[in-house]
């Protein structure tokens, strides 16, 4: 059997938990000898995934999101779980510089990093009920 | 650590902490926002020395002030960015807006803020 291991945090969406979730997956992820760059990489792409949760899904009431990261050899997968308002439109919403409130200053770009970072991501959405983004990252050492 | 204001003239450099992500973008923006609405600012500089971490919230900050300054060319510059931050302005393309600069006196000498050091 493979080296194996599992983690799962689950916090309230507010702002200041971003910085506590990208720390804490690459915490996880250090047992897999990472670059720098790559801590970076997922860091940001963490960040991203969960500042939507905040954002977007959300709306920025406070509920709860998940964090779900799994090791096995040099893959690392990570889930980001909300069951906020959900993505009527995915395509969409992953098109490079697209987004909702750019009143906000928000800039388009998240998926575009998560894409750019991680070796794999897939949105799952559903309106009213909540989006997963599935993230793979092989750290290759 | 808290981003440190500087005002010189008609310019503001902002020195950015260590991480800036979405809630220390925010702080940010309101921040300049009110200094921006106060005095006469032609021009912002973002110095990132002390900055390790980035995300896309940085980047709405950038572009942001951009437009709050008027879109006009090189109204914002960038300085002192690590290789994984110049990579995150390289990948968004704000690079055809912001000017990215080496070091603080590149930066001071296109803005002519340099108070009669040289020249």
């Amino acid at each position: 059997m493979e080296n194996t291991n599992e983690m799962t945090i689950i916090f309230d969406s507010r702002p200041t938990n971003e910085a506590l979730a990208r720390v804490a997956v690459a915490s996880f992820c250090t047992q897999l000898n990472p670059t720098l760059e790559e801590v970076s990489d997922l860091k940001t792409a963490v960040s991203e995934a969960v500042t939507n949760c905040i954002i977007h899904g959300y709306e920025g009431e406070v509920h709860k999101i998940q964090v779900d990261c799994r090791l096995s050899g040099q893959e690392l997968t990570v889930d980001v779980i909300d069951h906020g308002v959900g993505i009527a439109d995915i395509q969409k919403a992953m098109e490079p510089m697209f987004t909702t409130k750019p009143d906000k200053d928000r800039s388009g770009m998240g998926f575009t990093f998560m894409e750019a970072f991680m070796d794999e991501v897939l949105v799952e959405s559903e309106v009213g009920r909540g989006t997963t983004v599935h993230m793979k990252k092989i750290i290759r050492r | 650590m808290a981003a440190g204001f500087e005002r010189s003239g008609t310019v503001l450099t902002v020195h950015l902490p260590t991480e800036l992500d979405h809630p220390v973008s925010d702080e940010i923006r309101r921040e300049s926002d009110r200094i921006i609405g106060h005095e006469y600012i032609k021009n912002m500089i973002f110095d990132f020395s002390e900055t390790v971490f980035m995300d896309s919230s940085g980047i709405g900050l950038l572009m942001g002030r951009y437009r709050a300054l008027g879109m006009r060319g090189k109204c914002v510059q960038v300085m002192n960015v690590n290789s994984h931050i110049a990579k995150l302005l390289r990948l968004s393309g704000v690079g055809r807006y912001i000017d990215i600069c080496k070091t603080q006196e590149a930066a001071e000498e296109q803005e002519g803020v340099y108070h009669g050091k040289h020249k």
